[in-house]
C-alpha cells in the first residue's frame, strides 16, 4: 500500500495540509521546511504542471535522503525553463545532461559514489516524456537491466512542448499536436501506437515501479519516499497536465490530472519486481468526456456532430485500463 | 577572477527573474460569508466557533459563541436550526449538526463551570429591561457586557418567560435553563421578580433608568368564538402550559382535542399525552404542509400516538364531543366548509391559535406606535418614543427564541449606541459563500452524527428529555465536517499547489500571503482552495 487515506475528517488527507491531522501524517509540501527544489522565477508558463511535479518529487527526494541527493537533469521543458544561462532556479545539486542519456548519467554519479565510499548520497535522474520514452530510452533500458542504484522519474506531459507541441511516444490517440494535425479522416494522433513505459519498466522486474499525478500529492510523496527507501533501479511516472500544449485553462492543471485518474485514462498503481502492488481507486468515477472537453487538444472530438466513435474509442482505453488495474472499488457486500 | 573555458557570467539564481510581471489577473485572499452565520437569526458566527471546536478548543468555541448568545445550551435545545437548512454540506450528504454542537458545548460550560469574562469599564448609564424571557436576558446579558447597570423587571416567579411557561420540560429541562439564566445574573444583572410594569415612564422616571428594552412576549391565548354548550371545556394552551409550572397540574381527561397547527399544538398535544390522555388530537384546518409547525417536532409527535385531523375546523363544543367540519383547499390554498360534518369524543379542548401581548404598559407613552397588536420598532428596535426599545414576541417577528435572543443583541448595540449619543454601524457582510465556490473534491465523506433518542414508550409517560446531547468524540466530528466556507481553514493547498512558489505560509493560525515577485497568475490556487477564501480579480495596468 502506498499510503493510507484518513477520513473523517473535515477533508482528511486530500488536502495538501491539515491542522487537525497529526504531523507525520502531513505532507512535505504543507510544511515551511520544504527545500523548494525548485524555486520561484523559473520561466515555465502559468499552470505549469511539470515545474509543480518536479517541486513535489525533487522536494520529496531531498526530505526521504535527509538532503543528500544529486539530480541529472535531460534536456527539455524543464530543464530549459530552470535553468537560462547564467541563472538557475535549483536548490540541489542538480546536473544538465544531453537529451538521451540522463539514465546514463545518473549512472555514472552513482558509479562515482561508490567509487568514493560515498553511499548515503543518493541519485535521481530526470526527464519529460521526450527525454525518457523517446530519446533516452536506451539508457534508460540500460539502467533497468543493470539495476543501477537511480531513481529515474519521467514528468510525463505527453509531447515536446518546448519546443512547439510535437508528438512523442507518449502523446495519446486522437490528441492535436504540430505533427499530428487534427485534419484528414483520422484527425489527432494516430491510435495502437506509442509506448507504455511503466509496463516496459516492470517488465524489466525492477525493485519498483510507480505512477502517480500531481493531483495526488500524499500519494505520489509515499511513492518517492518508498523508491529512496529501495537500492537499485527504480521508476515514477508522473503524469503532469501542460496548459500550453493540452490546451486548457491554466488554472485547470490539477483538475485534468484528477480527471485523467478519475476516468481511468490514467491508471495510478505502485508494482515491486514487474508485479502490481497497490492501486489508487477511483474515487468519483467520471466519463472519458469529462476529461477530454476542457483540452483543445481534444476540441475536434467535439465538433458538430461530435465524433463519438473515436470518444468510445478512448472510453475502451479507459474501461481497459479500469478491468486491468482494477481501479473501482469492490463492491461492499450487502 | 578566472573562469573556466566559455563561461563568462558568475552563476546567478532565477530569483533575479520577477516573474510577477506576467501576470493579467491577480489572486486575492478574502472572507466570505457562510450561510449558516447569515441564517442565523442571533447573528452567531457558527463557522468561527465550530473552527474552535474541531481542534478541541471548546472552552475558545463557547466563548466565541457567548459573544453573540449567552444561552448556548438552550438553543443547543430549541433553536429550529436555520444554519442547518443553509449549510453547503447539505447539498454534498447532510448539514452539518451545528444545533447538536452548540448543544455540546453549552453541557459542556455548564459542566465545567465557565463564567463570562467580567464586563468593561462601567458606562453609569442605568438601563431598564422589563421581561426576564430570552429577547430580554440576552439584552441584559449584552448590555452588561458593554458597561450598562442593568436591572431587568419581571412580572411573573421566576425568570425564563416562554422558555419556562412555553417550552415544555422534556425538550428543555429546567436545570439548563436555570444554569445559563444564573450565568448571567452572576454577571452583575440585577432581577426583579414579581414586579409587574404598569407604567413603563413612571418606573423609568422612578428608578433613574436612562433606556429601557421592553421584551414582555406574547402570553394571551387568543380565543375563537366556538358554541358551546355550559358544560364543555375549552382551555388556551398558553395556560395550560404555563400550569404545569405550578403544583396543580391541569386537567385534561382521557380524551384531549388541540385546535391549532403551530410549534404551541404540537407542544400541548405531547404534553397532554405524557400527562396520560389516552387520545391527543390535534385538529387543524389545512394540510401537513401547509403547517407552521417545525416538521421534526410534528414528525416526534407522531411518534409520540399524538394524531392529527388534517383539513378538520371545530363547529361546536359540547360535553364529552365535538362538532368538527371537514375542509377542502380552494385554488388560492385556502380552506373553504364542506358542510360534511362528524362528531369527535373529546374530554377538553385546547385553543392553541396564536397569542397576543398584553400592552397595558404601554399606555399613555407619547410617540410609541402599535400595529396589530404589536408594537411598531424602527430598523435600530426602539419604538417612537426616543429611549424605549422593544424585542421579542412583542414586535412583528418570527416568535422563536432565537429570534427574541437576536433582538435582544441588536438592541443592546443599539441601546449602546444610542447612550452614547450616536448610531450604531453595522460594519458591512461580507459577499455570500455560495456552494458554488467550494471545491467539494477536498472534502471527504462523513455521514451526520445522529442524536440519541428516548424512546416512545418513556416519552408518553414521563417529561424526561427527548433528545440526547452528543459526547465529546461525536461533536468533536461533527465539528469537523463542517466545510469552513468561505473562511481559509491553513489547508495549505494554495502553498503546495502553486507552480511557482509564490504562497508564503505564515505559519499556524497567521495563514497565507502571496508573494506577488513571482506569482504569474495562473489561477491554480483559487482553483484548488476547498472553501472559495482566494479570488482572481484584474490587474489594473
Amino acid at each position: 500500500m502506498s499510503y493510507q487515506p484518513v477520513k473523517f475528517y473535515q477533508t482528511g488527507t486530500f488536502t495538501v495540509g491539515n491542522r487537525l491531522l497529526p504531523p507525520d501524517v502531513r505532507s512535505v509540501q504543507s510544511t515551511q521546511r520544504r527545500t523548494n527544489s525548485l524555486n520561484s522565477g523559473h520561466r515555465a508558463c502559468q499552470g505549469c504542471g511539470e515545474a509543480l511535479g518536479a517541486r513535489y518529487a525533487m522536494d520529496a527526494a531531498m526530505e526521504a535522503t535527509d538532503r543528500q541527493l544529486i539530480a541529472a537533469n535531460a534536456t527539455g521543458c524543464l530543464e530549459v525553463f530552470s535553468t537560462p544561462y547564467p541563472e538557475t532556479s535549483w536548490q540541489i545539486p542538480w546536473i544538465h545532461s544531453v537529451f538521451g542519456n540522463t539514465a546514463a548519467v545518473a549512472t555514472g554519479i552513482a558509479a562515482a559514489l561508490k567509487v568514493k565510499g560515498r553511499s548515503e548520497v543518493r541519485v535521481v535522474a530526470q526527464g519529460g516524456d521526450g527525454g525518457t520514452t523517446d530519446i533516452g530510452f536506451g539508457c534508460l533500458s540500460g539502467m533497468f537491466e543493470r539495476n543501477d542504484d537511480v531513481l529515474f522519474i519521467c514528468y510525463d506531459n505527453e509531447a515536446y512542448m518546448n519546443t512547439g507541441v510535437q508528438r512523442s511516444s507518449a502523446t495519446p490517440g486522437a490528441a492535436r499536436t504540430a505533427t499530428t494535425m487534427a485534419v484528414g479522416e483520422a484527425p489527432g494522433n494516430v491510435f495502437g501506437q506509442g509506448k507504455n513505459v511503466p509496463a516496459i519498466a516492470m517488465a524489466h522486474e525492477i525493485p519498483y515501479v510507480a505512477t502517480a499525478t500531481v493531483a495526488e500529492l500524499h500519494d505520489l510523496e509515499a511513492k518517492v519516499k518508498t523508491a529512496m527507501g529501495i537500492r537499485g533501479a527504480r521508476y515514477i511516472h508522473i503524469l503532469v497536465p501542460c496548459p500550453l500544449g493540452w490546451g486548457h485553462a491554466s488554472q485547470d492543471t490539477i483538475r485534468i490530472a484528477r480527471l485523467a485518474k478519475e476516468t481511468g485514462l490514467f491508471p495510478v498503481f505502485e508494482a515491486a519486481y514487474g508485479e502490481v502492488t497497490s492501486v489508487s481507486r477511483i474515487r468519483r468515477r467520471q466519463p472519458v468526456e469529462a476529461y477530454l472537453r476542457p483540452q483543445k487538444r481534444f476540441a475536434h472530438l467535439f465538433g458538430d456532430p461530435p465524433n463519438s466513435a473515436v470518444i468510445a474509442q478512448l472510453q475502451a482505453l479507459a474501461d481497459r485500463n479500469i478491468r486491468r488495474y482494477g481501479l473501482l472499488e469492490p463492491q461492499e457486500a450487502a | 577572477m578566472r573562469k573556466p573555458f566559455a563561461i563568462t557570467l558568475d552563476p546567478g539564481s532565477s530569483l533575479a527573474n520577477h516573474t510577477g510581471s506576467w501576470r493579467t489577473l491577480r489572486p486575492v485572499y478574502v472572507d466570505r460569508l457562510p450561510p449558516c452565520n447569515h441564517a442565523c437569526p442571533a447573528g452567531e458566527n457558527i463557522q468561527a466557533w465550530l473552527f474552535h471546536a474541531e481542534s478541541g478548543n471548546y472552552e475558545a468555541a463557547w466563548r466565541l459563541l457567548t459573544e453573540d448568545n449567552p444561552l448556548p445550551a438552550v438553543m443547543g435545545r430549541v433553536c429550529y436550526h436555520p444554519c442547518e437548512s443553509a449549510c453547503n454540506r447539505a447539498q454534498i450528504d447532510a448539514a452539518v449538526g451545528i444545533n447538536s454542537v452548540e448543544r455540546f458545548l453549552g453541557d459542556y460550560a455548564i459542566e465545567k463551570g465557565w463564567t463570562f469574562d467580567q464586563p468593561a469599564a462601567p458606562s453609569g448609564k442605568r438601563v431598564l429591561v422589563v421581561g426576564a424571557g430570552p429577547s430580554g436576558l440576552s439584552a441584559a446579558y449584552h448590555l452588561t457586557r458593554l458597561g450598562h447597570a442593568v436591572s431587568i423587571h419581571e412580572a411573573g416567579p421566576v425568570a425564563g418567560g416562554m422558555m419556562r411557561f412555553g417550552i415544555p420540560k422534556y425538550r428543555l429541562p429546567r436545570d439548563v435553563l436555570e444554569a445559563e439564566v444564573r450565568r448571567i445574573l452572576d454577571l452583575g444583572v440585577e432581577l426583579k421578580l414579581n414586579t409587574k410594569v404598569d407604567r413603563i415612564l413612571e418606573t423609568m422616571r422612578a428608578g433613574a433608568f436612562d433606556a429601557a428594552f421592553l421584551a414582555v412576549g406574547a402570553h394571551i391565548g387568543k380565543r375563537t368564538t366556538i358554541p358551546a354548550g355550559a358544560t364543555a371545556r375549552i382551555l388556551d394552551a398558553v395556560s395550560v402550559l404555563h400550569s404545569m409550572e405550578g403544583e396543580d397540574k391541569p386537567l385534561l381527561g382521557r380524551r384531549v382535542v388541540v385546535y391549532g397547527g403551530g410549534n404551541t399544538a404540537i407542544d400541548m398535544a405531547r404534553t397532554a399525552k405524557r400527562l396520560g390522555a389516552t387520545d391527543a388530537i390535534i385538529v387543524y384546518r389545512r394540510t401537513r404542509e401547509k403547517m407552521p409547525a417545525h416538521d421534526f417536532e410534528v414528525e416526534e409527535a407522531l411518534q409520540e400516538g399524538v394524531m392529527i385531523k388534517w383539513l378538520s375546523t371545530i363547529k361546536q363544543a359540547g360535553e364529552g364531543a365535538l362538532v368538527v367540519e371537514k375542509m377542502r383547499l380552494d385554488e388560492t390554498g385556502f380552506p373553504q366548509p364542506t358542510g360534511e360534518l362528524e362528531t369527535l369524543e373529546a374530554d377538553s379542548l385546547v385553543l392553541a391559535l396564536g397569542q397576543d401581548v398584553d400592552l397595558s404598559l404601554l399606555e399613555n407613552v407619547p410617540g410609541l406606535e402599535v400595529d396589530g397588536g404589536v408594537v411598531k420598532v424602527g430598523p435600530n428596535m426602539m419604538t417612537g418614543h426616543a429611549g424605549i426599545f422593544a424585542g421579542g414576541d412583542m414586535v412583528p417577528s418570527e416568535r422563536t427564541v432565537t429570534v427574541a435572543v437576536g433582538h435582544g443583541k441588536k438592541a443592546a448595540r443599539h441601546i449602546d449606541a444610542w447612550l452614547r449619543g450616536a448610531a450604531y454601524a453595522k460594519p458591512p457582510a461580507h459577499a455570500l459563500a455560495a456552494f458554488d465556490k467550494l471545491n467539494t473534491w477536498y472534502y471527504s465523506d462523513a455521514p451526520k452524527t445522529v442524536l440519541p433518542v428516548l424512546d416512545a414508550v418513556r416519552r408518553q409517560s414521563t417529561f424526561d428529555e427527548v433528545q440526547g446531547g452528543l459526547d465529546e468524540s461525536s461533536a468533536q466530528f461533527e465539528a469537523r465536517r463542517c466545510l469552513s466556507c468561505g473562511n481559509c481553514f491553513e489547508c495549505d493547498n494554495c502553498y503546495g499547489m502553486c507552480p511557482d512558489n509564490a504562497v508564503i505560509k505564515r505559519g499556524p493560525g497567521q495563514r497565507f500571503e502571496f508573494n506577488y515577485d513571482y506569482c504569474k497568475g495562473c489561477g491554480v490556487c483559487a482553483a484548488e482552495c476547498p472553501c472559495g477564501a482566494i479570488e482572481m480579480v484584474p490587474e489594473e495596468i
